[in-house]
């Protein structure tokens, strides 16, 4: 069963005015079979902390460890820690012109599975997932998220992590800017993924509505850079009802 | 428009003068050499290109040194030589500028290459072969597509030379030619062409350039029409690395009333950042396309995009509509040079994808419109595998059942 440990996590990025730091001793294990979610006002850190688990180069890890079931992963590349079973689903998917849909797709899951699928058999599963998640089967021709809605990205993305199979899935903000039906339909697409009981879920959100539908198990109220407070699914009530402001004024005290 | 420099005695040695030069068209047509300056490299034409690499061409001595030719040739096709006062060579298009002259003057003559309605319709290849980077190459071919023949010509060129060609292309009434022409040079070549056809009545002239090899490589493409219908489509890749300068320029002339031209080219270059000037990738892509007053009823579209895959890298773009009719269908061009940039690296590698065999993919799709256009299976797949060569991989080494 795959563990991913985060531990004193300490990350800078280069700003005008030198090295600035974002994260500042974040601690959080997340086990398979499990779905934590993270929520945080603005400019808190939780995409720093996605992209810093999935190695962008942007980000540098000053002081801390991320470890993948023991495993150093803030040693591997990119390619590798996705290889390993670490898969983010981004809050703003990157357009790639030029390379389909499919290709890309096939291209992933060969190098994640360490095999080509069968041709057959591929073009098959593509198409199940697609529908899965009413995603038009035009889009495999199309360039990788080029002129695609916002709802249509993020859908994109929940068919990766379909196809993919993590151990550890981050998901940055995958419910903004759905609607009510796509809301259901991706969160169905994650459910689908978490039902085998192998991936541990990381939910970055701002609000409860997917928590209707993605059921934590754990809740963490992320401020300034670090965990600050921790609960099980009631803690999500609490702070879509009273907000941050206790927890900022309490972090800006402290 | 400044008057032409030609001189009336020039004139009588079969030169001809486009009517008042327009601001892209060649203003000296001619065969004799002399009748064009020594380019200083300030030139409109020649600004950017590298005149110190052309140099030896641009000298114009005489050479009997020849590529090695191995053809295939179907069933009814006719390859000849034509000696230098054959006839036959005087109503072809002029060349255009001083290589293009030289090239038609030291070839001493021309091969042709004849394909009349009744030949079997397999492509005819011609494989041109240099052995060496010093060796001096005049040559001067001529293909000949009879009315309402429907052909296919390949030329390859691998190895090395000094290569100055000229490519008379003519395209007989209701006739439809496809034209491939490689350049598939190793890395010391330097090959200057100008291919210029002539598209006759209703007639179909569909050219594909590839530019994947070579130290300098200048091709300049001319497209007249002899008669209204006629229809152009010059597709083009070219992929240029470290040191590497490959020019492609076209000037499409519609002088006459509904003919077609379609201009697609695609660029990628890697150049190397450790390696200061010598390191830069270069690429230049001219599109000129002149509709005449005459030419109503004109369509016409134009595009070139290029990826850059390095910092160290240079590409000009310059498309040029001259219009001087309102009556016409449309006319239209686009240029766009965009990066591949670190967040798409990031977006592919964090999908397991490691980073060559990303950059391969984004080249891969980059190409794969222009590429899947070219029709020929075989050709298609030899272009890919040296793609992907450029890009550093084992041509058959990696799976690539692609999704087509
Ligand atoms: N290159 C940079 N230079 C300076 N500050 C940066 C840079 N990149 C990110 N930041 C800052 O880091 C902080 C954390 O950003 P991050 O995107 O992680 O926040 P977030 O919690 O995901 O916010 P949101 O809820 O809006 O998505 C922000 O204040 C942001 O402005
Ligand atoms: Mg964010």
């Amino acid at each position: 069963m795959a563990t991913l440990e985060i531990r004193d996590l300490h990350v800078t990025v280069e700003s005008d005015g030198g090295p600035r730091e974002i994260l500042r001793g974040v601690d959080l294990t997340v086990r398979a079979g499990e779905t934590h979610a993270i929520m945080g006002p603005n400019g808190s850190g939780k995409s720093t902390l996605a992209y810093s688990i999935a190695g962008h180069p942007k980000y540098t890890i000053t002081r801390g460890t991320v470890t993948l079931d023991g495993e150093d992963v803030l040693a591997m590349t990119v390619d590798e820690r996705a290889r390993a079973g670490i898969f983010l689903a981004m809050q703003y998917p990157v357009e790639v012109p030029g390379v389909s849909v499919s290709n890309f797709l096939r291209t992933s899951v060969t190098a994640v599975r360490g095999e080509a699928p069968k041709l057959r058999t591929w073009v098959k599963e593509m198409k199940t997932a697609m529908e899965g998640l009413s995603i038009d089967p035009k889009f495999a021709e199309r360039s990788v998220n080029e002129g695609f809605s916002g709802g249509e990205k993020k859908r994109h993305e929940i068919l990766q992590m379909e196809l993919l199979q993590p151990k550890i899935a981050v998901l940055d903000e995958t419910d903004s800017g759905l609607d009510v039906d796509a809301l259901k339909i991706v969160s169905e697409g994650v459910n689908r993924v978490a039902a085998a009981g192998t991936v541990g879920t990381l939910l970055i959100t701002h609000y409860t509505r997917i928590l209707r539908y993605i059921k934590p198990d754990f809740v963490h109220v992320f401020v300034d850079g670090r965990i600050v407070a921790e609960g099980g699914p009631e803690l999500a009530d609490a702070l879509e009802a009273e907000g941050y402001d206790v927890y900022v004024k309490a972090a800006a005290s402290a | 428009m400044s008057a032409s420099t030609v001189t009336p005695e020039s004139r009588e040695r079969d030169v001809s003068l486009t009517a008042p030069a327009k601001d892209h068209a060649p203003r000296i047509l001619s065969r004799d050499p002399a009748d064009f300056p020594v380019p200083t490299g300030r030139e409109e034409e020649w600004r950017f290109t590298p005149l110190r690499r052309f140099a030896r061409l641009m000298a114009g001595a005489p050479s009997t040194e020849h590529l090695t030719w191995s053809s295939e040739t179907p069933v009814g096709v006719v390859i000849d030589e034509l000696a230098a006062d054959d006839p036959a060579l005087l109503g072809l298009p002029l060349p255009v500028d001083r290589l293009s002259a030289l090239a038609v003057a030291n070839a001493d003559g021309a091969v042709r290459v004849s394909i009349p309605e009744s030949a079997a319709t397999e492509p005819v290849v011609l494989r041109l072969h240099g052995d060496s980077a010093e060796a001096l190459v005049w040559a001067h071919v001529v293909i000949d597509v009879r009315p309402f023949a429907q052909a296919t010509v390949v030329l390859e060129h691998t190895g090395s030379a000094q290569y100055g060609e000229h490519l008379s292309v003519i395209v007989g009434d209701g006739a439809t030619l496809r034209l491939v022409h490689l350049q598939l040079w190793d890395g010391d070549a330097v090959h200057a062409a100008h291919v210029s056809a002539r598209v006759g009545r209703d007639a179909t002239f569909r050219s594909f350039q590839a530019s994947l090899g070579g130290s300098a490589v200048r091709v300049l493409e001319t497209v007249e029409y002899a008669a209204p219908g006629g229809d152009a489509e010059l597709l083009g890749i070219f992929f240029s690395k470290a040191g590497q300068h490959l020019e492609h320029r076209m000037l499409i002339d519609h002088a006459v009333p509904h003919c077609r031209s379609n201009v697609l080219y695609k660029g990628a270059l890697t150049g190397d950042p450790a390696a200061g000037e010598a390191g830069i990738a270069r690429s230049v892509w001219i599109g000129d396309v002149l509709i005449r007053a005459a030419a109503v009823g004109t369509e016409t579209y134009e595009l070139n995009r290029n990826l850059l895959l390095s910092q160290a890298t240079r590409a000009d773009s310059v498309p040029n509509l001259e219009i001087e009719t309102g009556e016409i269908v449309g006319a239209g061009h686009a240029s766009a040079t965009g990066r591949f940039d670190d967040e798409q690296l990031f977006y592919l590698e964090s999908r397991g994808i490691p980073a060559d065999v990303a950059t391969r993919l984004v080249v891969r799709g980059f190409f794969a419109e222009v590429i899947t256009r070219l029709g020929l299976p075989e050709w298609e797949s030899l272009l890919q595998d040296r793609l992907d060569s450029e890009l550093g991989f084992e041509a058959a080494g990696v799976d690539d059942e692609a999704d087509e």
